[in-house]
């Protein structure tokens, strides 16, 4: 039954809306996978794309709670199929040596992804797409050691 | 129109407060509010000072619980504004207009931890509709006439206004608006026409339908809607706690109070019904039982103005997002064509079997009052405590099983007659609340239906109501003990009454006298309307200690979690 929903948010720019967000999927108890946050076509107003998981129930229920509060100004629900959606990873990959580097610059580039740092026993790839490319890429280099990962939650727009 | 004046922050918040026509303001000052209090010594706004803040938030909720208008309080920075929050939060819970000014360390020593500083944003965030922290001086009017306006309109509910010092004490030229657009704020009020239609047909196709009122009902001033509507459809009336008032108990089709402490009449006939309208209610635990049992015959229409109420708690069938009276009055128009066009029977032949069902109902569950018993049983006293109101006098309650003796046996005609801490349940609310009823309305009689142990956590408002001459009877109903949780220690927990034994209570006379207030005491069933009689003809505060049976239980009950039929009696 449990099943991730995206959902787009208009809000307000002003202090304590993330804490206002944040807060009220804490006190309603929804679970939420993501948060990313951003400016949007319109001065002032932030483009807030969340990902959430739970059933129709709760979906409603997180829609028109949100809907609430004095400074979200719009909530959309996106249909995955209907929706571009991206993510951005920092990979952080262990590289013990010439050919290990060789090859997860390789897979890199077959992900299209690039190389932002080269380090003697480190490099770190930043990769762009949507979760399942990321996820992909991620348990492909899983086997030389990750040693640090950093995503910036989906973000995600309606196609059309 | 609009013209610009040099002012200081403070006085620009008093000058809005004024063009909100606020006439009263409960609260304390302290070092972070000086100078709103040194605007308010100017001001014709009446300042009544409390002697704890969160008697100064309970009161402001009383205010605007018996007048509909917002109510006002304020406190300090640091521990006022936390000592406030328990009765925002009640106010939120309850869906109360109140704004709440609270002081804030300057500007420069935000989050440095400097002295009387407390996140209020961040503690007030869950429990209020909205709050500002004032960021400018100019922007002060703006967000008082938002604050406004958010509390009072919609679903009304608790705003707080965070004011730090500096933003009281500069000078700036400023602006008063008329009017602000808030933007991501559009309640719904005409309810959609083609869902009201359905409702319609709905309720001429129910053979046995109900009407399940709520707070909703009294906050939108729908009582006359509601009563036409059941007299309309010929369908039972049952109200929550918050929705008592809304439609006169005393009514042949009044079934009371529905839930844990409901009345029998009530619970039986939400059981039968086959189709339900229920409006400005929430469906809180307290009222449905489990909810998997709750009206399991019933098609549940829910009116409401808050979107996020429908089908939150209770499956519901058909929604209709609106203001209860606006949505009522369509209703109430379109069940009228449909039954002058013929295509309808409305209240015609099929109902009669279900109007006489309810009609035995009532009467045979008609709770029994008249006990003679000394000490004194507490249905006894609410018969002889209503028998000394008028149907106008204003029934506010504590929280426990005095809250529940008053909801369960008192019948109330009139909307914003009974006030209790419904969502919240906050022992201490009602000595405070009832104190904003009377200076709402100084020219009722306001009693507080106490107990002793909830009275005793406001009870330092004693002296606010001597010195500023607020004439409130506060009833305890003195059983020594926190009863609610003893009766469900005995009940549920085999009898181990821990830490609910209060043991030599103070002398409750003797504290009013104290406090220059009156005391009286009350033993016998005769002695205790004359009492209260007496309260309220002397003009002054009083306390009247009624000894009731040390374990005495409200009853009926629906254990928790359990089918509304379920009833121990």
């Amino acid at each position: 039954m449990d099943d991730g929903y995206i959902l787009a948010a208009m809000v307000e720019d002003k202090p304590g809306v993330m804490q206002r967000i944040s807060g009220l999927f804490r006190k309603r108890n929804f679970n939420i996978d993501s948060i990313s946050v951003g400016s949007s076509e319109k001065p002032g107003v932030s483009r807030m794309t969340l990902t959430v998981t739970g059933d129709s129930q709760i979906l409603e229920q997180v829609i028109k709670q949100l809907s609430k509060l004095v400074e979200v100004i719009k909530v959309t629900r996106l249909d995955e199929g209907e929706a571009v959606t991206r993510e951005l990873a920092l990979v952080k990959i262990g590289t013990r040596d010439e050919s290990e580097r060789a090859e997860v610059v390789q897979y890199a580039n077959i992900f299209r992804g690039r190389i932002v740092d080269v380090h003697k026993e480190s490099l770190i790839v930043e990769i762009t797409g949507d979760r399942p490319k990321i996820d992909a890429f991620i348990n492909l280099v899983d086997v030389y050691g990750i040693k640090e990962l950093a995503k910036t939650g989906l973000t995600a727009m309606t196609r059309g | 129109m609009v013209f610009e004046m040099r002012m200081k922050g403070s006085r620009a918040i008093v000058k809005s407060l004024e063009n909100e026509n606020v006439e009263v303001i409960f609260g304390i000052p302290g070092g972070a509010t000086i100078p709103l209090f040194d605007e308010l010594y100017d001001s014709s706004i009446r300042t009544i000072l409390v002697r704890h803040e969160q008697g100064a938030a309970h009161a402001a909720e009383g205010y605007a619980r018996v007048c509909g208008e917002v109510g006002v309080c304020t406190a300090t920075s640091g521990p006022g504004a936390t000592n406030l929050t328990t009765g925002i939060a009640d106010a939120y819970l309850d869906s109360s207009p109140i704004v709440a000014f609270t002081g804030q360390v300057a500007t420069p020593f935000l989050g440095k931890d400097a002295f009387q500083e407390a996140d209020t944003m961040g503690i007030t965030m869950p429990i209020t509709k909205h709050n500002f922290q004032l960021r400018s001086v100019e922007e002060i009017p703006g967000v008082i006439k938002t604050a406004f306006t958010l509390a009072r309109t919609g679903r009304p509910g608790p705003v707080v206004i965070d004011m730090p010092k500096d933003m009281q004490e500069k000078e700036a030229d400023i602006k008063f608006p008329k009017k602000v657009d808030i933007e991501g704020y559009r309640p719904t009020l005409k309810g959609h026409i083609r869902q009201i239609k359905k409702a319609a047909e709905m309720l001429l196709d129910a053979r046995m339908p109900i009407i399940f009122a709520g707070g909703g009902i009294i906050i939108s001033g729908a009582e006359r809607e509601l009563y036409d509507l059941s007299a309309l459809l010929q369908a039972p009336v049952t109200t929550s706690l918050m929705g008592k008032g809304a439609f006169p108990e005393d009514h042949p089709l009044a079934l009371g109070m529905v839930g844990m402490h409901g009345r029998k009449a009530a619970n039986y006939a939400i059981n039968d019904a086959d189709v339900m309208l229920a409006v400005g209610v929430r469906f809180s635990d307290r009222s449905t039982g489990a909810v998997s049992c709750f009206a399991p015959e019933a098609k549940i229409i829910h009116v409401d103005i808050d979107p996020a109420e429908i089908g939150k708690n209770v499956r519901v069938d058909l929604p209709v997002v609106g203001d209860a009276k606006l949505v009522l009055q369509d209703l109430i128009k379109l069940i009228k064509e449909s039954i002058k066009k013929g295509s309808r029977g409305g209240k015609g032949g099929r109902t009669t079997a279900w109007q006489e069902k309810v009609k035995r109902y009532i009467k045979e569950f008609q709770p029994r009052m008249d006990y003679d018993d000394i000490p004194l049983h507490p249905a006894r006293v609410i018969k002889e405590i209503m028998g000394a109101l008028k149907p106008d006098d204003i029934l506010v309650t504590e929280v426990g099983q005095c809250q529940m003796w008053a909801a369960h046996f008192c019948s109330i005609t009139r909307p914003r007659t009974f006030i209790s801490s419904g969502g919240l349940g906050t022992m201490g609310f009602g000595f405070p609340a009832a104190m904003g009823a009377k200076v709402a309305r100084p020219d009722r009689n306001v009693i507080d239906i106490a107990g002793d142990g909830s009275f005793l956590m406001n009870c330092q408002e004693l002296a606010t109501v001597v010195e500023n001459d607020i004439p409130v009877v506060v009833a305890v109903f003195n059983n020594r003990y926190l009863g609610m949780v003893r009766q469900w220690q005995e009940i549920f927990y085999d009898r181990r009454y821990s830490g609910v034994d209060l043991g030599t209570q103070p002398d409750f006379v003797k504290l009013a006298e104290a406090f220059g207030a009156e005391g009286m005491r009350v033993e016998r069933p005769e002695e205790i309307a004359p009492a209260v009689r007496e309260a309220f003809k002397s003009g002054m505060p009083t306390v009247i200690d009624v000894m009731i049976a040390h374990e005495e239980n409200i009853l009926p009950m629906v254990p928790p979690g359990r089918c509304l039929k379920d009833i121990i009696e």
